[in-house]
């Protein structure tokens, strides 16, 4: 690895560090979900109804870790800062370990 | 920008999975016969960059959230084609790991943020700089490519939400899946990724650029015509 490189992955295990950034902000700025990713208990506030095709494929699939959160949707915030954190280490972990599988069959050797 | 399950009808994901497969299967040969092993870690690194800034989630005080993509930046310094893989593999992941994202809707979410996204920030990147090699011009080139390249995802996105009401109601006249028509869906999507994320992404798009034009100016692949 050169040393350009080793920063970069520095880098990138610092911004994992910083990410939870992204779940205190909205909350303190009262920020909801992002446009037209409400859940169907949100849809239900906004509408006063669920659509039906909508709700058939709603939970067609139960997420391992759903919103980057290791805990409930009601844990306390230090709960989804940490499910955060180990989120964002585990997606750099994942992500980079299915690029190098995927190189790995495809691209020559220099 | 992550459709979830249920906000589009199978007419609209299927076509979308559709039109992602051919950019795969294009961007996965192309990756085979151009790239080469010493840009692989540049690639897992793109990937693992992507994944986590869409984890910043930016407030709109008492409004909405959204986040940058980084797929401009990718697209200028490794290739558009490249960006296509990076980006897909972190929405792929998003979906299956962290139900960020719907399974049905994963071609819909790669159709936006992995295919148009960096081909329009690439395109934009191109134009704008023109023959400059190195000073604002290129910073200027890189912001607006950031900048529009969301946007433009953004706009796609919302016209994928907002055609919903139009193709599938229930016989009492509800929506069956996203219920917002184009009325309201375009103008809510563009106006915050204009005036919000949209600027965030261009300015992470021409800070990454200085970065790398200062340590590793040979990488950055839109400079250099491309041949690699």
């Amino acid at each position: 690895m050169t040393s350009f490189q080793k920063k970069l992955w520095i880098g990138l295990i610092i911004m994992a560090l910083l990410s939870p950034l992204g779940i205190i902000l909205p909350e303190k700025f009262k920020a909801g979900d992002a446009w037209g990713e409400w859940g169907t208990d949100t849809l239900e506030k906004l509408l006063g109804y669920v659509p039906e095709g909508l709700k058939k494929l709603a939970d067609l699939w139960k997420a391992p870790i759903a919103d980057y959160n290791l805990g409930s949707e009601n844990s306390p915030l230090i709960i989804q800062v940490v499910s955060y954190v180990i989120s964002g280490i585990l997606g750099i972990a994942i992500v980079g370990s299915v690029i190098y599988l995927i190189s790995n069959l495809l691209v020559k050797k220099s | 920008m992550h459709i979830p399950d249920g906000y589009l009808s199978p007419q609209t994901y299927v076509p979308l999975y559709g039109a992602s497969f051919v950019f795969w299967t294009i961007a996965l040969r192309k990756l085979k016969k151009e790239m080469d092993a010493k840009y692989v870690p540049y690639l897992a690194m793109a990937a693992a960059f992507s994944f986590l800034i869409q984890m910043f989630n930016i407030p709109i005080p008492g409004g909405t959230t959204g986040h940058a993509v980084g797929a401009g930046i990718i697209a200028i310094l490794l290739g558009p084609w490249t960006a296509v893989i990076a980006v897909s593999v972190v929405l792929i992941i998003q979906a299956i790991i962290f139900g960020d994202g719907g399974i049905t809707a994963i071609g819909a979410n790669c159709f936006n943020m992995a295919v148009v996204m960096p081909f329009i920030s690439y395109w934009i990147f191109k134009v704008i700089r023109g023959n400059s090699e190195k000073g604002m011009r290129l910073y200027i080139a890189a912001f607006l490519s950031g900048w529009l390249g969301l946007l433009i995802a953004a706009l796609i996105t919302a016209v994928e939400f907002g055609i919903q009401p139009m193709i599938a109601m229930s016989p009492d006249g509800r929506p069956l899946y996203a219920p917002y028509p184009l009325s309201v869906a375009v103008p809510a999507m563009a106006l915050e990724h204009l005036l919000v994320f949209g600027i965030i992404e261009g300015v992470v798009t021409a800070m990454l650029l200085k970065y790398f034009f200062k340590h590793e100016p040979d990488l950055i692949y839109a400079l250099h015509g491309g041949a690699r």
